[in-house]
């Protein structure tokens, strides 16, 4: 607990962003998790009268006080009948609610699932635990992988293909739209849109084994000139370091196990089963949702993965105290 | 008269020809369970393996809820450090899979197994060797799974294991095998007991009850064994192909051969709906009892509840997908299954309204067993129509996996199956042991239930829709979700201290309660009619029945039919729709071949975990016992 | 215990009867029921699998059709002595109802060496993909009820030589064979897959 925390105080203002709205379904910032939002709120209002109906139904036959029953088989047979036909006639009032309300359902979901043109085309490939995240161009020098951390251009319809390479994931920002699996050997869909820029946090749904609970991602809503510069950004291999530190620190990385799991691109950093690490320092978090984004948490990170992230698929790797911290450096400066 | 004639004669005496405390002693005689452990673990009574399984039931809601305890413990706050992920994973599971398997379906039937032949006026549930079988698998089942959690290799992923997840290559060792294994093993104790209630119903009724005199909660029993015998296949198909799939490298949950992983999420779930409905069911069955016992009137509307039960019944099995909306199925035949599972709102429903409508026309008289079913009313109608909002495609796309869900299904299997049980332990009790449970403390019980319950998980619908997926050991402050979930402990801790408070009324009561009677609710149903507890033979003669309610139909002596063996085990068989007696069939004597049976099946299951060829030579013993079984022991009960 | 009021003398009645009457009739049927449940589910689930994949079989050769096609006809041939054994069991004739036991027995043996040589002419191991996993799984379900059937007539030929072999177990021979018919009837969608479906 200790030294976790005290990394995590530096997470300036997205505690603040906590309290409303981080990863909420009724926090919708875009057309799909309004429609999604303005369907539940209908079918709430609905069920939660009938509900209160049927209690207020049940007070009242309690409360009535009618004569003690000696002989419990003396029944009112015309009240009797009275009772039948109102249970009928609720019976088919129970009837009609559901036909509306599956028809309301149905519309909507056909309103959520309409596909149209997308402007940008995401690959999410789940992992245990963790997010590749691929950009799609036909150009495919304009493709480029990256970790953890979607961006999105505001008002611009997003396609997101969905797949695992191992076992069974959901997708799942609620503040933008209904999750959606990520199943090996099958390829899902979903499309969204994002209203306004802000950083609205997902998590993966899907029991996925021992670190399910730190499977976040986030996803960067920003303007089309934002989205284009983050876009070219990350596009370009990593920048080869200019301060010492770092240059040290490049050189320790590139000489220690971590090229096996991990690219740096503009390195021989070549690894294809960890994120890719090219401008990991550009990011809001590490290790999907689970540490801010600072050195000190890079160095956390490094020196004992399994402290943060028990059972994680990176290893505890022996380092020198300042080989640690030139690594550390080293990766923070890849924005 | 020739002396052989005469032996034979007496052997062949019948309930005509004795009456009064002889003939009860006698019969108690024929149809008693002897002295001694061998007598014990061979008895065949179903009071008997019925009140094994009651208890048996219990000590495992006990230890799910315990493990539930811990859980909530560890949610308490966010990163709580109490417990790790690895024996999180373990503990909802085993959470999971105790309370769906080794409690709620076990606990029904064994309420169904002590009731419905009392409640039939006959003496002992078809089958009672199965019956008997079938105790033992479950208990075996139950041990497995809680000696391997024990030793460290409790299952941890999740009580519908999805593949691959729960496949060879991401859960190596042994903990899934043990959770695959478990749940073919204690299913074959569900299908088996699914059996014997369907040919006890069909078959053993007392004369004259015919199908429209059947009480509700068997016909409750009836329509769940129903479901039983076309559900469970399904999760006994899926997990013998998952423990093919790991043991010996079949590839049916394997994309890259071929295989593939949501074939496992329709056989699973294929069972896994139609499940919840086998725990609904009886429960249903047990609110109609209590509604109609302390309205004091006929149940208002008995063949629209027995159709909603049957209707009910078959809607389950064409509700699967619904678990399954966010796997990308084709958009239409996913809203298919919205309609669907709304659909089921209507039987539902009806039952509801007919149960208001009983206690509308009636005097409720409100004591202990009464209150539960009032908190099963507020609590699982809620979660009813929660579920209806999960049954809407696009709403569940944002709930799906998360506390939300949590919430519905803890409203709909506490509200809905665990508030019933305890309103019927509490009528039933008397009937059980002789004694009547304390009312003060029965109070003091459902409050605290009711309160801690609506604090435990209402909070948790919050939390689904803030954000929280289910299944996590734990979350980061940020998130917010810290204030809800800590109240969410707080309720738990009020549940639990109900549920000691339940214990301890359970076990004072047994030794000190006020003596019962026979029929301490003037309630008008057969089980009523026996002494309290009832004796082995459950009643001296086979009552005739002539209404619906034939205790309260007949304030003077009861009709009887006569002419039965007294000393040999002998029931009265009839016809199907009519009840009309048509044999005086023989049941079978005690037997310990059941219980060998049960040790050999369960220790080939066992050792099929470490070799597949533990079945070829398991195959050995189980026949061996099988045969011991079958064989006649020359008793007039194999006889004749 | 509330007092009672003799109504109506079952003595008359007989302690055992044939096909409807008695409860292991039912209890038969109710085996018969989820055992179909479970084979209706592996024949779902076989579909499933051909449904998913866009070539079927996923193997270069077919099963060997022909192990299959004479137990088949050795099945549905089995019908007739199995309908003997059941007309004698209801006339109590003990002779002849010993006569058609064996005859079942031998039968059934004969039956349960075919299909172990059927799995051999499979042309594709469990192991090896989907296809082969639910294939072997489909004939070894079967298998299985071919070994226990044979297991039950064994037994019960057996008790119909001892001194037991009377009243009731004429009534146990009847439901033994009302089960084999289950057993013949199952196969044939279960034939049907396994081996013509591949040749589609
Ligand atoms: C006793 C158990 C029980 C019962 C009775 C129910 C009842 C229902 N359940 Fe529930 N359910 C579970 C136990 C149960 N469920 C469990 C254990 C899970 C989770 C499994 C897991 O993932 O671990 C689950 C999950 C679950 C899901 C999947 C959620 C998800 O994973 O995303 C869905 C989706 O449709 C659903 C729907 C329903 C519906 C429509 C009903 C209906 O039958 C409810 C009908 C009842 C009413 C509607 C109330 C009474 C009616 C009226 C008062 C009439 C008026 C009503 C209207 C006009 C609407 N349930
Ligand atoms: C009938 C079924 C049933 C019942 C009764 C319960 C009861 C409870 N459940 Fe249940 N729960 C499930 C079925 C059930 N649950 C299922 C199917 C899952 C899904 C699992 C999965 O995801 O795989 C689940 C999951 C689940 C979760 C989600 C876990 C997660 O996703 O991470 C949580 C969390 O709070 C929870 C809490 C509780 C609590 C607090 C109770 C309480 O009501 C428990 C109350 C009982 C007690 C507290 C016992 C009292 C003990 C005694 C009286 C003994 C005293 C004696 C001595 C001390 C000697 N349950
Ligand atoms: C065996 C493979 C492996 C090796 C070797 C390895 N890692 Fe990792 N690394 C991973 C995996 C897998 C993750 C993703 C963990 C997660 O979030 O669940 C990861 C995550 C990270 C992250 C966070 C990335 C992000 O986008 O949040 C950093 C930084 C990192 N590793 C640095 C290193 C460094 C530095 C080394 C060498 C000292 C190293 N790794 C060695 C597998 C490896
Ligand atoms: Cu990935 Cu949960
Ligand atoms: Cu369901």
């Amino acid at each position: 607990m200790s030294r976790f925390s005290l990394f995590l105080l530096p997470a300036i203002g997205f505690a603040l962003a906590g309290c409303r709205g981080w990863q909420s379904a009724l926090d919708a910032q875009g057309p799909q998790a309004s429609e999604l939002a303005w369907l539940f709120w209908i079918f709430t209002w609905v069920l939660g009268a009938i509900w209160l109906a049927v209690m207020i139904a049940l007070a009242a036959a309690l409360l009535r006080s009618p004569a003690s029953r000696p002989d419990p088989l003396l029944v009112n047979p015309a009240q009797d009948r009275r009772y039948a036909a109102v249970v009928a006639s609720l019976a088919v009032a129970t009837g009609v609610v559901v036909l509306v309300l599956t028809g309301l359902s149905v519309v909507s979901q056909r309103n959520l699932f309409r596909v149209e043109e997308e402007a940008v085309t995401i690959r999410v490939t789940g992992r245990q635990w963790w997010w590749e995240i691929r950009y799609e161009e036909a150009d495919a020098s304009r493709s480029f992988t990256t970790a953890n951390e979607i961006h999105l251009p505001v008002g611009k319809p997003v396609k997101i293909i969905l797949n695992s390479a191992d076992v069974i994931h959901s997708f799942w920002v609620p503040s933008l739209m209904g999750k959606q699996d990520l199943i090996k050997g099958q390829e899902n869909d979903i499309r969204l849109v994002a209203d306004r820029p802000g950083i609205y946090r997902g998590q993966c749904a899907e029991f996925c084994g021992l670190q399910h609970a730190h499977m976040g991602i986030l996803a960067v809503a920003e303007s089309q000139q934002d989205f284009e510069r983050w876009r070219d950004a990350q596009i370009r291999p990593a920048e080869p370091p200019g301060d010492p530190e770092r240059q040290k620190g490049q050189a320790a990385f590139l000489t220690q196990p971590c090229i096996m799991c991990h690219s740096v691109r503009g390195t021989p950093a070549g690894g294809k089963v960890a994120p890719d690490l090219t401008h990991v320092g550009s990011r809001k978090y590490l290790a999907a949702g689970t540490l801010p984004m600072s050195r000190g948490n890079l160095a956390a990170w490094i020196v004992d993965p399994h402290g943060i992230k028990p059972g994680v698929n990176m290893p505890t790797i022996k380092l020198q105290p300042d080989d640690l911290n030139a690594i550390a450096s080293y990766l923070e400066g890849l924005k | 008269m020739s002396d052989a004639l005469a032996r034979r004669d007496e052997r062949d005496l019948r309930d005509t020809m004795v009456d009064g405390s002889e003939l009860h002693a006698r019969l108690a005689k024929t149809w008693g369970t002897g002295r001694g452990l061998i007598a014990a673990l061979s008895t065949v009574d179903h009071k008997i393996v019925a009140r094994r399984y009651l208890v048996t039931a219990f000590v495992f809601l006990f230890l799910g809820g315990l493990s539930a305890a811990a859980m909530r413990i560890q949610l308490a706050r966010p990163e709580n450090q109490f417990i790790g992920p690895d024996l999180y994973n373990q503990l909802f599971t085993m959470h999971g899979t105790t309370m769906m398997f080794l409690f709620a379906v076990p606990v029904m039937e064994a309420v169904g197994i002590y009731l419905v032949p009392l409640m039939l006026g006959t003496r002992n549930i078809a089958f009672p060797r199965l019956n008997a079988f079938s105790y033992w698998v479950f208990l075996f089942g139950g041990l497995f799974l809680w000696v391997a959690f024990i030793l460290n290799i409790g299952p941890d992923v999740g009580w519908f294991a999805y593949t691959p997840l729960s496949g060879p290559q991401y859960s190596p060792g042994k903990r899934t095998d043990v959770w695959a294994q478990m749940i073919t093993f204690t299913e074959i104790a569900a299908l088996a007991t699914a059996v014997e209630f369907i040919v006890t119903i069909l078959k053993q009724r007392a004369p004259g009850m015919t199908l429209d005199r059947i009480p509700l909660f068997v016909w409750a029993i009836l329509v769940t064994s129903f479901v039983i015998v076309f559900a469970m296949p399904a999760v006994m198909v899926a997990s013998t192909m998952l423990i093919l799939d790991r043991l010996i490298g079949t590839h049916f949950f394997n994309p890259s051969e071929g295989g593939d992983s949501l074939l496992w999420q329709h056989l699973f779930w294929f069972f896994g709906h139609p499940e919840v409905y086998i725990i609904f069911l009886p429960a249903a069955g047990m609110v109609s009892s209590i509604v109609v016992a302390f309205a004091r009137r006929p149940a208002l509307g008995y063949l629209p509840l027995v159709l909603s039960l049957i209707a009910v019944g078959f809607l389950s099995f064409g509700l699967w997908v619904h678990h399954m909306f966010t796997t990308g199925l084709p958009q239409l035949g996913a809203a298919f299954f919205t309609a669907n599972s709304m659909l089921i709102a209507i039987p539902n429903g009806i039952q509801i309204f007919c149960w208001i409508a009983t206690l509308w026309g009636g005097k409720p008289v409100f004591r202990t067993p009464l209150l539960f079913v009032l908190g099963f009313f507020f609590i699982f109608v809620l979660g009813g129509l929660s579920g209806i909002m999960l049954a809407s495609v696009p709403i569940d796309t944002q709930v799906h996996d998360t506390y939300f869900v949590v919430a519905h299904f803890h409203y709909v299997l506490i509200g809905g199956a665990v508030f019933p049980l305890l309103g019927a332990v509490y009528y039933w009790f008397p009937k059980i042991t002789g004694r009547m449970m304390s009312e003060r403390l029965g109070r003091w019980n459902f409050w605290l239930a009711f309160i801690g319950f609506n604090l435990a998980f209402f909070p948790m619908h919050l939390l689904g829709l803030q954000g929280m997926p289910r299944r996590v050991y734990t979350y980061q402050p940020e998130m917010g979700w810290g204030t809800l979930n800590l109240l969410a402990t707080i309720g738990s801790v009020i549940l639990l201290i109900s549920f000691v408070l339940f214990l301890w009324n359970v076990v004072s009561s047994n030794r000190r309660g006020e003596i019962a009677g026979d029929n301490p609710w003037d309630a008008g149903t057969l089980e009523w009619a026996t002494s309290s507890p009832p004796p082995p033979q459950n009643f001296d003669r086979i009552p005739l029945v002539t209404s619906r309610e034939p205790l309260w139909a007949e304030r003077g002596p009861l009709p009887v039919v006569g002419g039965l063996a007294v000393d040999m085990r002998q029931v009265v068989v009839g016809t199907v729709t009519e009840a009309r007696p048509i044999l005086r069939e023989s049941s079978p004597e005690p037997s310990i071949w059941p219980l060998f049976a049960a040790i050999a099946v369960g220790g080939t299951f066992l050792g099929s975990i470490f070799t597949p060829w533990a079945v070829v030579w398991g195959s050995i013993p189980v026949a061996i016992t099988l045969i011991g079984w079958f064989w006649p022991s020359g008793s007039p009960e194999d006889e004749k | 215990m509330k007092a009672h009021r003799l109504a109506e003398d079952l003595s008359a009645l007989p302690t055992y009867g044939f096909g409807t009457s008695m409860t292991m009739w039912w209890g038969t049927l109710g085996f018969c029921a989820l055992e179909g449940m479970g084979f209706a589910l592996a024949i779902g689930a076989y579909l499933y699998l051909v449904h998913v994949n866009a070539q079927w079989p996923l193997a270069d050769v077919p099963p060997n059709h022909w192990p299959g096609t004479i137990l088949t006809i050795i099945l549905l041939a089995s019908i007739w002595p199995n309908l003997q054994a059941e007309r004698r069991a209801r006339e109590e004739n003990l002779p002849a109802v010993r006569r058609w036991l064996i005859v079942m027995c031998a039968l059934g043996a004969l039956l349960v060496a075919i299909r172990f040589y059927e799995f051999t002419q499979l042309n594709v191991r469990w192991d090896q993909n989907a296809y082969g996993s639910i294939t072997w799984i489909i004939l070894g379900l079967h298998a299985a009820h071919l070994l226990t059937d044979l297991g039950d007539t064994a037994v019960l030929a057996a008790l119909m030589f001892t001194r037991h072999a009377k009243g009731k177990r004429f009534s146990d021979v009847e439901d033994n064979a009302f089960y084999w018919y289950f057993v013949v009837g199952s196969w044939l969608p279960l034939y049907l897959l396994v081996y013509w479906v591949p040749r589609w």
